[in-house]
């Protein structure tokens, strides 16, 4: 049985008002639009841009990688392998870096032969939310494809003050 | 079974264990874009600001050209400046060097670096190291530059 994420799995995002909500709502659609033209033009999108009903939090992903494999959703690192190296979410794999067009490719690549309503969870955790330059591009790119049950983890500072440092489990290696 | 679970518990933690402030900084020996060797051993008696960055790091960016004034109004006072980059690849930041040089030695770093420094898993990240190779600040994100200059000058060489 596939994995969905189910409704409720939000962040407490300060900026999660329901005016935010709109705002970013309706400035997500707009990008989405001219993702769909071209994808690309993504990149350098802030993460700020991702509708906050897409967000959640790194607890909450912690929690669905308890259940068993088959329905946990397809993990996806699309920062920088430098830090994926370092050490990265258990299961997840490398598809970065998205503010690249090779990173983009890579990461259509690897999602070219599922299912639409597949549960994917993207992160990243290079940099603080506001300034990350890869969530937004990979979000963007995978809903301009037609994917429908896309989320991406919020990360509030970076992947080793919240996700490491909380004490979520963690893999090294390529 | 107990290897197994071992194994588990291995590749379940965290790579490596942070750096605290009094411990000793682990050695770097890498060649700077000018060819020049760096080694952190090589910098002893010096206040050593560590600054790990990446050209897509937009605060990391907006730190460099602090920490280039700083290099030049405190290197005769004990100052060096050490970038290492985490950029995936060396061109980009060949390239970006080009555009916006700095007034200090940047080095290349890679995952095996990073794990050194007990994991760089965000950015910007520097370390300011005393004149005893001991690690006195860590800054994680975007630094308050007037904080981090205080201790920077707190911290040079009597």
């Amino acid at each position: 049985m596939a994995f969905v994420f189910q409704e409720g799995m939000r962040p407490v995002n300060p900026a999660s008002s329901p005016r935010f909500g709109r705002l970013s709502g309706f400035i997500a659609a707009l990008a989405l639009a001219h993702a769909a033209v071209d994808p690309a033009a993504a990149a350098g999108k802030p993460a700020a841009s991702v509708p906050t009903a897409d967000l959640i939090q790194p607890a909450q992903l912690a929690s669905m990688l308890k259940a068993p494999p088959a329905s946990r959703p397809l993990v996806l690192q699309v920062g920088f392998r430098t830090l994926y190296d370092q050490a990265h979410i258990p299961g997840s794999e490398y598809a970065g870096p998205a503010n690249t067009d090779a990173g983009l490719q890579a990461l259509r690549e690897r999602v070219a032969a599922l299912p639409k309503d597949s549960a994917i969870a993207i992160y990243c955790g290079c940099c603080p939310w506001a300034r990350c330059p890869n969530v937004a591009a990979a979000y963007d790119t995978l809903r301009g494809l037609g994917f429908s049950n896309v989320k991406v983890v919020y990360i509030a500072d970076n992947f080793g003050t919240d996700w490491v440092d909380k004490g979520y489990p963690t893999q090294p290696g390529k | 079974m107990r290897m197994a679970a071992a194994t588990l518990a291995l590749l379940l933690c965290p790579v490596a264990n942070a750096l605290s402030i009094g411990d000793a900084a682990p050695e770097l020996a890498r060649a700077d874009f000018s060819g020049r060797q760096v080694t952190l051993s090589g910098l002893r008696g010096k206040l050593v600001l560590l600054n790990f960055w990446a050209t897509w790091c937009a605060p990391c960016r907006e730190e460099m050209p602090a920490f280039s004034r700083w290099q030049r109004a405190y290197g005769a006072k004990g100052l060096q400046v050490v970038g290492i980059s985490m950029d995936d690849d060396e061109q980009s930041v060949r390239s970006f060097l080009a555009k916006r040089p700095v007034a200090y030695p940047v080095v290349m770093g890679d995952a095996t670096l990073g794990e050194h420094f007990g994991g760089v898993l965000g950015l910007p990240l520097s370390y300011l190291i005393d004149a005893n190779g001991r690690v006195v600040a860590r800054f994680q994100g975007e630094a308050r530059l007037p904080t981090l200059e205080a201790m920077v000058k707190e911290h040079l060489p009597k």
